[in-house]
């Protein structure tokens, strides 16, 4: 299987303070991989650095083969990459079709037009990207009042707007019920299936890693202790040592009750 | 070299009382996220308290003894303002707390009117060093050098506080979360009013220590307040030794300014401060500041749609009456009228900027100002006809919003708002200092609109066309995706990028805009009243453009017509009154406590209220 | 020790708490459960006064603290430490707890630096570092010892073990029950069931602000049917 997302020797570090510390992996098309591991062990920033929002002190990124390292956040996202953040962050201030209208209008170049009315463009389109997460009953509704879940659930759904190639969600399920994390998880894992995106995701809640995740990568201080299947890391000593610890607190068969 | 030497002594003594003043400006901000306009004010009223005390006591003691005093009573009305004025909208949208502190210096300035008279108050000499020393063969005087060794004291005095006490813990962490720091325990309340009260006595102290070195007059207020945001900006918000550091840098170029270049002090300031912050966006020593890091208060803005049916009617209904109106209207009414529509669209142009693309501006009046000296200088200087002239107005402001759009846009948040503010400053000491071009405070004169357009009654009909024209299109382009891109960039800039938006270059392209809306109210205002003078640029003319935006509103599309028709009427009526300062002061102060979301956000909330319902009911 | 009556809040317009109302006993330590957006964190925000109900008591001590400024909820002996940590990120370790520091109070455990230190040893190594330069688990062990340094009477743990490694979660299980030990009383919110058994004497579920079940966790297992309507775990 080819790859989607090729990282090589990705390092960050800031004020003196090593964030990420040469770390290398590949995403292959089609997968649904995790990257787990302790906060501040530099998930976020390895995404940001995969995204654009910060440029890697060392190392280079490959989007199925071409360079992308050091391009800007609109300019990778031009290229087929999608994200989702860990904290949502929609327009408070426009319902919730006009966040997805809106990522389509960005998507068509139309943002500097001045001319039409913005709500009535590309409504049909709209409606079937959030029909997709079922949130085609509350697309006139404000989005400042909408419940957490469905923030997210919006959020995924603009994120497919411009059919990306390659998926990068920031703990997609941070802050909701158990059992609408595996909704969600289930969701993703389906239009992974249906549309051949690619996901690469962070997350804390074990059941939804174990659930779903196709391969997992773990990172610990800025470096790759381990990637590989599902077994092999949950048996692998040293990723129990310093992040899942006795497994006491969470049970796998939990996430499929 | 000797000669230099003391012009530097000079720049030095004259820093620290700037050094105070931005010092106490810098700590309230820090704090309490306000930039207080008022502080200017504060400066003032030391001045003038400084002067009265050192009448009545006499001797070293009563010199020094008065200034000490100067500041606790300064310190004092702060802490009055802070509990009567602040207190009750810290939750309030952040810069609505900024009208508020306008409103303040109204009322100080007719206060101080009112006890001190309007004749200017020379300072006295400080008792025991009215002489000079001889340094170098230059003479220097003797209170400069007590002032330069006195400040490196204040500086460390001050430093200490804030990272070596309790006090200073708690300072920093309320500037982080304030809220936080009352659930561990700390009234908070008493921490802002004493952060507020300190910010204040330091500036009273500012001003009873340049008492020897100059004295007390009305002007005061304005006069220092662009000088401190300029070293404030230089030396990075909240940066006490960065403070220091600007302020002695701004003096010295002042000092050598008026020697080598007397004809240019104030443009040299603030070409400086352009240079640094080229280099440096976040001033010398400051920090950057993480836009929404402190979070917005208040409710977010509902979603919009074009008026309905309904709406539309009353709009068109409006149009036809004010159509209509030179059939019924004597001169005077259609003069309001006509000044009411160039507001109107100047606001309105700030409003864009401000509420739509969340940036805000507090020198929109270098369009404005700037659109209605391009028209007249062509006039002027080549009796340029009044059709081409005009259409230079928005023509100029656009270039002018451009040129200082590609330096602003890069900031945000405050950072970009006091940059806007220098940039202002600096169009309006250039038409204030280039006599020979714009004649300086004398204005442009006789600037007249052609023959078929000099009747009030077809220049109504003109400037209703074009203003409401002005008006409508932006309200237009509001709607159409670039003022959905532009709120997007507003909303969440992080989420915008990530869906390949361009914020900044959609942010420069809505200021460009907006500079051209001004320009253009700017090209109507100069040919209606004939003549153009500085004021239009001053920091007060931003201002007022400022104050109707939020009373009217900036979460609602029409807050900046309404609340420019408001203030037009208000004012009209007040200014016939001496003391209207006091009262328009007072009247601000009102509204921004008892209608915090503006006139339109407050009807629509009562009306809201009155129908029983939200629009929607919070899923929480 | 604590007795929320009948509390109803609001934010904005949503009704979030419906007429709340349980106790806390001194010396225990009782588990708030519910999905997301029950009302959990708006329960401790109600108690101390971050959000005012609009009707109902929170009584404390015998005192009625609705109405009061949070700071004097503070000061009457109620330590907070919020869902999102909100350690202040420019100060170091030393200034964070030097921020909650409060005098002794009697019936509550004096805390000092060197005991909090020796609980919380991270925060030792640490102590010159500022907040902004720390891994989530030590922020979240922070943010705890600020609030221990008021040395309060009761403790508010909203939703400790979100978004943390799960190896500093059962850390976090063996701190609450050496705080439990030193006499603390202690309320957390919890969404984790597995946790909040470990660490909790007893179990209180809100759904739509409103109790919908108070026991113990013995009682809990016994009717799988209000876990499966509540806590959809």
């Amino acid at each position: 299987m080819s790859e989607i997302l090729r990282v090589e020797n990705l390092k960050k570090s800031y004020d003196g303070f090593v964030a990420v510390n040469g770390v290398s992996f590949g995403v292959a098309k089609g997968e649904l991989k995790a990257l787990i591991g302790p906060n501040g062990a530099g998930k976020s920033t390895c995404f940001n650095m995969l995204t654009g929002q910060h440029r890697p002190t060392e190392g280079e990124v490959f989007l199925d083969g071409e360079n992308i390292t050091g391009r800007k956040t609109r300019d990778v996202w031009r290229k087929g990459v999608g994200r989702t953040f860990q904290i949502t962050g929609t327009y408070q201030s426009m319902t919730v079709i006009e966040n997805v209208q809106m990522a389509l209008m960005s998507h068509h170049r139309k943002l500097f037009s001045m001319m039409p009315r913005a709500w009535k463009l590309y409504r049909d389109e709209a409606f079937e990207f959030l029909d997709t997460v079922a949130m085609a009953d509350q697309a006139d509704r404000p989005c400042s009042v909408l419940a957490y879940g469905d923030l997210k659930r919006l959020e995924l759904a603009i994120a497919l707007t411009h059919r990306p190639r390659l998926l990068l969600m920031d703990e997609p399920t941070a802050g909701m019920a158990p059992s609408a994390r595996i909704e969600l998880m289930q969701l993703v894992a389906d239009i992974v299936k249906d549309q051949g995106v690619s996901v690469l995701f962070t997350e804390h809640d074990m059941d939804v890693v174990f659930a779903h995740a196709h391969h997992i990568m773990v990172l610990n201080r800025g470096e790759l202790i381990a990637d590989g299947s599902v077994t092999e890391v949950r048996n692998n000593p040293q990723v129990q040592e310093v992040y899942l610890g006795g497994g006491t607190l969470f049970k796998e068969e939990d996430a499929h009750a | 070299m000797a000669f230099f030497f003391a012009q530097l002594l000079t720049g030095l003594a004259n820093a620290s009382s700037l050094f105070l003043v931005a010092s106490g400006l810098s700590l309230i901000f820090g704090v309490t996220r306000i930039v207080n306009f008022a502080h200017g004010s504060f400066y003032m009223l030391g001045a003038f308290i400084g002067v009265t005390l050192m009448e009545v006591l006499p001797g070293h003691f009563g010199f020094w003894g008065s200034i000490l005093l100067t500041g606790l009573a300064v310190g004092l009305i702060g802490a009055i303002v802070e509990i009567v004025v602040l207190r009750p909208i810290y939750r309030a949208p952040e810069l609505f707390q900024l009208v508020a502190t306008f409103g303040v210096i109204l009322v100080i300035q007719d206060l101080t009117l009112m006890i001190w008279g309007a004749e200017d108050r020379l300072g006295p000499r400080a008792p025991g060093l009215r002489g000079i020393w001889r340094i170098f063969g230059e003479p220097v005087p003797k209170y400069d050098i007590v002032l330069i060794a006195m400040t490196p004291f204040i500086l460390f005095g001050l430093w200490y506080l804030i990272t070596r006490t309790r006090l200073g813990v708690l300072v920093r962490a309320a500037t982080q979360d304030r809220e936080m720091v009352g659930a561990l325990g700390v009234n908070q309340a008493w921490l802002f009013t004493g952060v507020f009260a300190l910010g204040s006595a330091l500036a009273g102290w500012g001003g009873a220590l340049q008492l020897p070195k100059g004295g007390a007059d009305l002007l005061m207020d304005f006069n220092i307040i662009g000088t401190i945001f300029v070293i404030v900006v230089i030396g990075g918000m909240g940066s006490l030794p960065g403070a220091f550091i600007a302020a002695v840098l701004i003096s010295v170029l002042n000092v050598l300014g008026v020697t080598y270049l007397p004809s240019s002090t104030l443009v040299l300031m603030f070409v400086v401060m352009a240079v640094v912050l080229i280099i440096r966006p976040y001033g010398l020593l400051g920090r950057e500041e993480v836009a929404g890091e402190h979070g917005q208060v208040g409710a977010p803005e509902t979603p919009i749609r074009p008026y309905g049916r309904l709406g539309q009617a009353v709009i068109a209904g409006l149009l036809v009456l004010m159509a209509l109106l030179p059939l019924v209207a004597d001169q005077f009414l259609l003069i309001l009228t006509i000044d009411m529509i160039v507001f109107a669209l100047f606001a309105a142009s700030l409003h864009f900027i401000l509420g739509t693309g969340g940036l805000v501006s507090f020198g929109h009046a270098a369009f404005f100002g700037g659109g209605a000296y391009a028209a007249a200088l062509l006039v002027y200087h080549f009796d340029t006809p009044m059709e081409i002239a005009f259409l230079f107005a928005p023509l100029a402001a656009g270039l002018l919003a451009l040129g200082i759009g590609w330096f602003c846009i890069r900031l945000t948040g405050v950072y970009f708002a006091m940059l806007t503010l220098a940039f202002s400053q600096l169009v309006w000491s250039l038409a204030y200092q280039w006599r020979a071009v714009t004649r300086g405070d004398d204005g442009l004169i006789s600037i007249w609109p052609t023959d078929w357009l000099s009747g009030t009654v077809p220049y109504y009909y003109f400037t209703l066309i074009l203003g409401v024209g002005g008006i409508l299109f932006l309200r237009h382009v509001i709607h159409a995706p670039f003022g959905y891109a532009l709120r997007a960039g507003r909303d969440s800039p992080r989420q915008a990028e990530a869906m390949g938006i361009d914020v900044k270059r959609i942010q420069f392209a809505a200021f460009a805009l907006a500079g051209v809306m001004a320009g253009l109210a700017g090209g109507m205002f100069v040919f209606s009243k004939g003549s153009v003078f500085p004021t239009e640029l001053e920091i007060a003319a931003s201002f007022d453009a400022l104050i109707v935006v939020f009373l009217g509103g900036v979460k609602t599309l029409a807050g900046g017509v309404v609340g420019a028709g408001f203030m037009t009427v208000v004012e009209d009526w007040l200014t016939r009154l001496e003391y209207w300062r006091l009262l328009l002061g007072l009247v601000i102060i009102a509204v921004v406590i008892i209608a915090p979301e503006g006139i339109v956000g407050s009807i629509r909330s009562a009306w809201a209220r009155y129908r029983g319902t939200g629009d929607e009911e919070v899923a929480k | 020790m604590l007795s929320v009556e009948a509390v109803h809040s609001y934010y904005g317009k949503a009704h979030i708490l419906d007429g709340l109302s349980f106790e806390v006993r001194r010396g225990e330590v009782v588990a708030l459960l519910g999905r997301n957006g029950a009302g959990k964190s708006t329960t401790m925000k109600s108690v101390m006064q971050l959000v005012r109900p609009r009707q109902g008591r929170v009584m404390f001590q015998g005192a009625d603290l609705v109405g009061e400024p949070s700071y004097r909820v503070a000061k009457s002996g109620i330590g907070y430490v919020p869902e999102d940590r909100r350690i202040f990120t420019d100060l170091t370790v030393m200034e964070n707890l030097e921020v909650g520091r409060q005098p002794a109070r009697k019936g509550a455990p004096d805390w000092t630096i060197e005991q909090l230190f020796d609980i919380f040893p991270n925060l030792k190594e640490r102590r010159t570092n500022r907040g902004k330069h720390m891994s989530g688990g030590e922020q979240q062990m922070l943010t705890i010892a600020r609030t221990l340094m008021g040395n309060p009477l009761l403790l508010l743990l909203d939703e400790p073990s979100e978004g943390i490694a799960p190896v500093i979660v059962e850390q976090m299980a063996e701190t609450i029950k050496t705080l439990k030990a030193e006499g603390l009383t202690v309320m957390i919110s919890e969404q984790n069931l597995h946790f909040a058994r470990a660490v909790a004497d007893r179990a209180i579920i809100i759904e739509g602000g409103e109790k919908k079940f108070d026991g113990s966790f013995a009682e809990l297992e016994a009717q799988p049917e209000i876990r499966d309507a509540y806590l959809s775990v």
